[in-house]
């Protein structure tokens, strides 16, 4: 076996490697490719799923069925969709400017996903870890006002016009509050914790230092037995709260989704784009919405810790398949028994399928929907699997709590006016977040 | 380790190609004839009376600018969180008086009326 394959096999079966860039370049290239072709992949499925799940949720709260005849209940919707804006004809309206109206999308969309270069989702599972991860992340985010204006602008029109400064607006408001939250949760990788694992791999002597690397945030988080949402109760929950209202705004979503607002804006910046341009706007608000998710969960939720870390149980041998904690090994089979348990849905769609022969196409479908689930479930099981992916899984289902909370806030909230808008961010969140910055620095100094 | 920065460029790369790949994909399969009236911007099916690029109230200006200011002390306070401990009650009371005059113009400004959308 050749060196490289060696070092990337190497990679891939152990636990207790950090990513990044190490002497062998063909292997540490393959390793980041490996990574970047998964996160594109998974970003885009998960796009098409919270495209369905939306429809699906929103309706349900309208007491409304949603989509229901592209597949069974609606499941092959995204697709068609999909499908449908390919051969859709794109307009380019002639008083555009047509280079900066071209590159608007490209510009957002690779925005949107450089983001998760940093992404921890699991000690191992990341592009990259970088030693300034978190500004990095910041400040690839920020670019994205840039795409948004940029297509206002080169539309000539007076809609996106509009659209595109409203969002700019808001969306450098909002990211003073954050970026005051985001460095009172860096203030806390510094402090002390129940343990001095931290203290042992990033420690110098005596004092303590902080880490603006992701995966360094997740370890503080580790070392000092909590997450940060729950130190220094409340002011960490106060941070998180600043964090949640403002990665909304930042995003556009409902109920700070005045640069689209389809009563008075038509669509807002992206109004003039159509057929495969529009989707890349659609696609990069979605993975957006899931980066910024990630980024809270990182920060104030332990990223890819599970629920009560600390507590291990006692000791447990199955051999040839676990010997360690019984709540260890009873966290260990959730991802499993989640599969399990959506096969089990499925299945029973598929026994409460009409018994007519127009749906018998749909009824097979749905049947081999389910037992895909019921196999990655079967795979899951797996020792060396079980092992590897259930910080993925831990991680991407905090993110699914947030995606479900987007979609809630859009069902439930009224829109904001501008200047209510304004006001929440400039002469409440601004305060607030200095304020939170301030306590949390004066309870640092002690701990 | 800087060295750890080079994903990025391949990360970029991939980024680069997929939307790039996907409008000429897309180019390739869907229809294309454009008329003058699909081509005009959209105006709610009315013809546009005059051009965007007017002008519009000067209170988005004013964003940016309070954007900028409070932005860039944002950055400064980065640094500062990741060497808090090392500086101790020095580095508290520095940035305590560089947060207070920082306040300072938080206040003038909301007395200003800066903030207010009206």
């Amino acid at each position: 076996m050749p060196q490289w394959l060696q070092s990337v096999v190497d990679y891939v079966t152990k636990s207790n490697n950090t990513p990044g860039w190490y002497a062998d370049p063909v292997a540490s290239a393959i390793w980041a490719l490996i990574y970047i072709i998964l996160i594109f992949t998974g970003v885009s499925i998960a796009v098409i799923a919270m495209n369905w799940l939306e429809r699906k949720i929103l309706a349900h709260m309208q007491v409304r069925l949603g989509p229901m005849r592209v597949g069974p209940h609606g499941l092959l919707q995204p697709i068609a969709d999909a499908l449908k804006l390919l051969i859709k004809e794109d307009i380019m309206p002639d008083q555009a400017d047509k280079v900066v109206f071209w590159l608007a999308p490209v510009t957002i969309v690779i925005t949107a996903f450089t983001v998760y270069i940093v992404i921890p989702f699991g000690p191992t599972h990341a592009v990259t870890d970088m030693n300034i991860g978190l500004l990095f992340m910041l400040g690839v985010s920020s670019i994205g006002v840039l795409g948004i204006i940029m297509a206002g602008w080169a539309s000539n029109s007076h809609y996106p016009l509009m659209g595109s400064l409203r969002s700019s607006a808001q969306m450098v408001s909002y990211e003073i509050a954050m970026g005051m939250a985001v460095v009172s949760a860096v203030l806390m990788t510094s402090f002390k914790g129940g343990g001095n694992f931290f203290r042992q791999i990033y420690g110098t002597g005596g004092a303590s230092v902080g880490t603006l690397s992701m995966i360094g945030i997740v370890r503080a988080q580790e070392a000092q037995q909590t997450w940060f949402l729950f130190k220094f109760f409340p002011l960490g929950l106060i941070a998180f709260f600043i964090f949640a209202v403002a990665m909304v705004a930042e995003t556009n979503r409902a109920p700070f989704d005045l640069p689209e607002a389809e009563s008075e804006l038509v669509a807002g910046f992206h109004t003039e784009y159509s057929g495969f341009r529009w989707s890349l706007f659609f696609l990069a608000e979605y993975a957006a919405m899931i980066a910024v998710s990630s980024i809270a969960v990182t920060l104030w939720l332990g990223g890819w810790m599970r629920p009560f870390a600390s507590l291990h149980g006692p000791n447990v041998e199955i051999p040839n398949y676990w010997s360690g904690g019984a709540i260890d090994l009873a966290f260990a089979l959730v991802p499993a028994l989640t599969f399990f348990v959506l096969a089990l849905f499925a299945f029973i769609g598929t026994v409460r399928m009409p018994k007519h022969r127009a749906f018998r196409v749909q009824t097979i479908g749905l049947a081999g929907f389910a037992l895909a689930l019921g196999f990655i479930g079967l795979v899951l099981l797996e020792p060396h699997v079980r092992d590897r992916v259930q910080d993925i899984f831990w991680f991407s289902l905090k993110v699914a709590v947030f995606m479900y909370m987007y979609i809630w806030y859009r069902g439930t909230f009224p829109r904001y006016r501008f200047d209510q808008l304004m006001h929440l961010g400039w002469k409440f969140m601004i305060p607030t977040g200095i304020a939170v910055l301030i306590l949390t620095a004066a309870l640092g100094l002690g701990s | 380790m800087p060295q750890n920065y080079i994903p990025i460029f391949l990360f970029m790369l991939v980024a680069l190609a997929i939307p790039v790949v996907t409008l000429v994909i897309a180019k390739a399969v869907r229809p294309d004839n454009p008329h003058a009236t699909k081509l005009m911007p959209y105006e709610c099916g009315i013809d546009p009376v005059d051009t965007a690029r007017a002008r519009y109230t000067v209170r988005f200006y004013i964003v940016a600018i309070l954007f900028v200011v409070f932005d860039v002390e944002t950055i400064f306070l980065f640094p500062w969180a990741v060497q808090f401990k090392m500086l101790g009650w020095f580095g508290f009371v520095e940035m305590m008086v560089f947060l207070a005059i920082l306040v300072v113009g938080y206040v003038w400004i909301w007395k200003k009326g800066a903030l207010e959308w009206v």
